[in-house]
């Protein structure tokens, strides 16, 4: 059998330059697993930010008739929440996570491209950056959608729409820069034997993310750019008394936001289909179908956009187009959940707390879906369109699609990026109060828009049950912001007291678990040959065998080469 | 014991009732609720199924002292069965809003004690996309949003090229058993027309038209507000609409003209008067 003995030659340098340490190295590094770090924690910064934006809406709104916020800031809270939870946690978020374990799980050193790497996060500070100064000034307040003419110079004269402007430039370039690293690393820099078939799951929601910015953000970038003309050079791109039209505007913003939508959910459906075989102890149901339906939605994804626009003059025929590719689209999103459930069944299910939050998130994402079918059947959209209705459906699919399964990474992922457990009872309680917090905010919210509360109202009359459905909805919230403190806590906690996790502690499928906790610089001194879209199961399955079949390999440090092993030369 | 509490009897009685839209005052209003009821049953059916399922599988499949998990990796036909499933629900639903579509988008014919409408008012810009009755004849009010107030302009220009026609503000007053069809316009930014027991919402946006339509068979007042963020106003641009019998919507009509007619010749009157002040041939522009 493959032993291999003779020690590679080395080159050994004398006069290399010290490596950087401290903040300068932060500030300097190209190696794709700080930059992912960087990300995380710069985009859950702004999650808290979002966060108290949120959680200051729901406290004027706990109230009819309050007068605790002023119109001109409630529109400011509402605008800074949706683009800060959209542009600056959500979408960034999926690329910090895809940043750090993208590379671990093909097998590769580093990204493609690691200098265009750190540009790419570089771009995504200052693009918040941008936008959180405009809170000195004045800051937008024409809704994360910024319908013209609303935004337009006449009606928005501050220059906090242009700060929003410039973050969609600026998190535009860097999620285009980073989609281009992330398909030029896949199809490029994966380990021997990993083909296209036995790619991660994650890898696969990843590659979908990463070609649905390249096709999606140009067109907001090119629409905020005519926008940006229109308000300070005199173009009409937008503007109906110079021949422009306002309806472009929504064709523009929604043929990219639409695609948004699966650019944040997608990595999300990657994250389930790693976690979930990992503690049902049992393969993932149907790899080829989720694979497929992933790039599936994605596809179908670009030609339902006109359905957030039920309600503008738009032709009939076009109206009946999209409800059907809406319809449409709900089938491969059934499939993955069909198989997700079935993944589950004759497993042995272990309640960690990343389950949980898998768990958590079929059961959420379930209701998100059905509240879209009705949302697509258009006459009903009509009396449901920008209601409260909306307001859950969107927290249903993107907080509890996204943000519970970025919950679920964090819980599954922080013993490879630190070394350490997190507290298993810390993470319950998060569960099950944001679990609960946010069915208490958002499932009655369903019935807020049913009784013909909009959207964006900063007050509202004492008329029926509103002013308790909305007092549920606010407690609710802090009780959703308390789960979210648990973990941060948590976090705090772990890093300095948390159990030594060793290389992979979950018994996991997939290669980032191959190497030591936090992994080395480069990686993997040695890259496995794949086999199956489950090389760590191959390579336990093979250490069980040769150690005589009882004795499971629990690795306390860095792993010996199994065979098959291909030794890469640096 | 045998006595259901009133809350609950009603609960009993309309189920789900909180939770389906608002209707009750125009025919298409009626029919979107119905439809969403519809689909209402088959979510349910869908949500109490796949719900179940998650549930009974962490259940039943919880991880015990000698359970050992299935390595089952797909199943072909089962993947195929429910992909075909789900796409056979959702056509039926398809099938079913188009079997429901024209109740919604087809307006009906006035009543006979409905307001005499002429067929004749039509405005010089009603497009081929408005939805008439089969008889032509109703009642067409252009709805103008404006921030942060809606206007609704009737017909019956006095002058030419549709100046002078009678208008009020915020309230919009109608006649009963009348087919109503209204052309959503905006001077401003982008609006959303809305009083949710009359039909859907419909956006007024500055260069287009949108129409729709209602008919009211009670007297009453119906209230909705503008759905689209359109400024620090907008959760005060509340619409009312308020249905009475045709002879008093006609009454109320020719006071409305009457009062315009006044208004108007009192700016005339005030506009002579600062010419006098300040001198003839001054352009006045406060």
């Amino acid at each position: 059998m493959a032993t291999y003995a003779a020690p590679i030659p080395q080159i050994v340098a004398h006069d290399a330059k010290p490596e950087p340490r401290g903040w300068t190295s932060w500030m300097t590094t190209t190696d794709h697993k700080r930059i992912g770090i960087m990300y995380m924690v710069t985009t859950f910064v702004f999650f808290a930010l979002g966060g108290v934006e949120a959680l200051m809406i729901r406290l004027q709104l706990g109230l009819p008739e309050n007068t605790l916020i002023s119109p001109q800031i409630y529109n400011q809270l509402f605008t800074m929440h949706g683009t800060t939870m959209i542009f600056l946690f959500v979408v960034p978020m999926m690329a910090g996570l895809a940043n750090y374990f993208v590379p671990l799980m093909i097998g590769a050193r580093d990204m493609a491209y690691p200098r265009l790497n750190a540009l790419s996060y570089w771009l995504l500070l200052a693009g918040g950056l941008v936008f959180y100064a405009s809170i000195f000034w004045n800051p937008p307040e024409a809704g994360w959608t910024s319908y013209v003419p609303l935004s337009s110079i006449n009606y928005s004269p501050g220059g906090g729409q242009d700060a929003w402007i410039f973050l969609i430039h600026l998190t535009g370039l860097s999620s285009i820069l980073g989609a281009i690293n992330f398909y030029a690393t896949i199809a490029n820099m994966r380990a021997r034997g990993m083909s296209w078939g036995r790619l991660p799951l994650f890898v696969w929601a990843i590659l979908t993310y990463s070609i649905l910015i390249i096709f999606a953000m140009p067109v907001i970038a090119g629409a905020v750019t005519m926008l940006l003309t229109d308000r300070h050079f005199g173009t009409h791109f937008f503007d109906p008394s110079g021949g422009g039209s306002a309806l472009l505007w929504q064709h523009l913003f929604w043929f990219f936001g639409h695609p948004e939508v699966y650019i944040m959910v997608l990595p999300g459906f990657g994250i389930v289909s790693e976690i979930l075989p990992v503690f049902a102890r049992k393969p993932i149901f149907g790899y080829k179908a989720i694979a497929a339906s992933t790039v599936a939605i994605a596809f179908l994804g670009f030609l339902t956009w006109a359905h957030h626009m039920f309600t503008a003059p738009i032709p009939e025929a076009v109206v009946i187009f999209v409800m059907m590719s809406s319809f449409l689209i709900a089938v491969p999103t059934g499939v993955k959940i069909f198989n997700w459930i079935a993944t589950l069944w004759h497993g042995t299910v272990e309640f960690k707390t990343p389950l949980l939050f898998c768990a958590g998130f079929i059961a959420l994402f379930v209701i998100g879906g059905i509240s879209g079918v009705f949302l697509a059947v258009f006459p009903v959209d009509w009396q449901l369109n920008e209601t409260y209705f909306v307001v859950a459906h969107i927290h249903f699919v993107l907080m509890g699609g996204a943000v519970f399964t970025i919950f679920a990474a964090i819980y599954y992922w922080f013993p490879k990026i630190t070394g350490r457990m997190m507290s298993e009872s810390l993470g319950k309680l998060s569960f099950y109060l944001m679990f609960f917090g946010f069915l208490a905010t958002f499932l009655i919210q369903h019935v807020i828009g049913l009784d013909g509360m909009p959207r964006r109202v900063y007050e509202y009359p004492n008329v029926g049950n509103l002013a308790l459905y909305n007092l549920i909805s606010t407690i609710g919230s802090f009780i959703l912001a308390a789960g979210v403190l648990v973990t941060i806590v948590n976090v705090a906690r772990s890093l300095k007291r948390g159990a030594i996790a060793g290389p992979d502690p979950w018994k996991a499928n997939t290669l980032e678990w191959f190497t030591t906790s936090p992994p080395p610089a480069n990686n993997f001194d040695a890259v496995p040959l794949v086999r199956s879209y489950e090389p760590m199961k191959d390579i336990r399955r093979e250490i069980q065998q040769r150690t005589s079949g009882t004795r499971e390999w629990a690795g306390s440090a860095s792993p010996s080469v199994p065979a098959g092993a291909t030794q890469v030369g640096v | 014991m045998n006595r259901i509490p009133p809350a609950l009897s009603h609960i009993l009685t309309t189920p789900f009732a909180f939770f389906t839209p608002q209707s009750g005052g125009s025919p298409n209003a009626d029919q979107i609720d119905s439809l969403y009821k519809i689909t209402l049953y088959v979510a349910l059916v869908i949500f109490v199924l796949v719900e179940g399922a998650l549930g009974y599988a962490l259940w039943r499949f919880r991880a015990r002292k000698g359970a050992v998990a299935a390595q089952i990796r797909g199943n072909t036909r089962l993947e195929l069965g429910w992909t075909l499933g789900a796409a056979v629900i959702l056509l039926a639903l398809a099938v079913l809003t188009f079997a429901k579509l024209s109740s919604i988008q087809d307006p009906p014919n006035s009543g006979p004690e409905g307001a005499l409408v002429s067929d004749r008012n039509a405005r010089a810009y009603a497009s081929t996309e408005r939805k008439l009755p089969p008889d032509g004849k109703a009642l067409r009010i252009t709805v103008v949003g404006r921030q942060f107030v809606w206007e609704y302009v009737y017909p019956g220009a006095s002058e030419a090229d549709g100046l002078g026609a009678p208008y009020s503000y915020e309230e919009m007053v109608v006649p009963t058993n009348t087919t109503v069809s209204l052309d959503i316009v905006s001077a401003d930014v982008v609006h959303s027309w809305w009083v949710p027991r009359l039909g859907g919402k419909f956006q007024a946006m500055p260069g287009y038209h949108n129409y729709t339509w209602f008919k009211i068979e009670k007297p009453g007042v119906y209230r909705g507000q503008c759905a689209l963020i359109c400024g620090r106003g907008h959760a005060r641009m509340i619409a009312t609409v308020k249905a009475v019998p045709p002879a008093q919507f006609e009454a109320w009509l020719t006071e409305q003209k009457k009062l315009i007619a006044q208004a108007n010749a009192a700016a005339q009157a005030s506009r002579a008067k600062l010419a006098k002040q300040v001198g003839a041939g001054q352009v006045l522009n406060p």
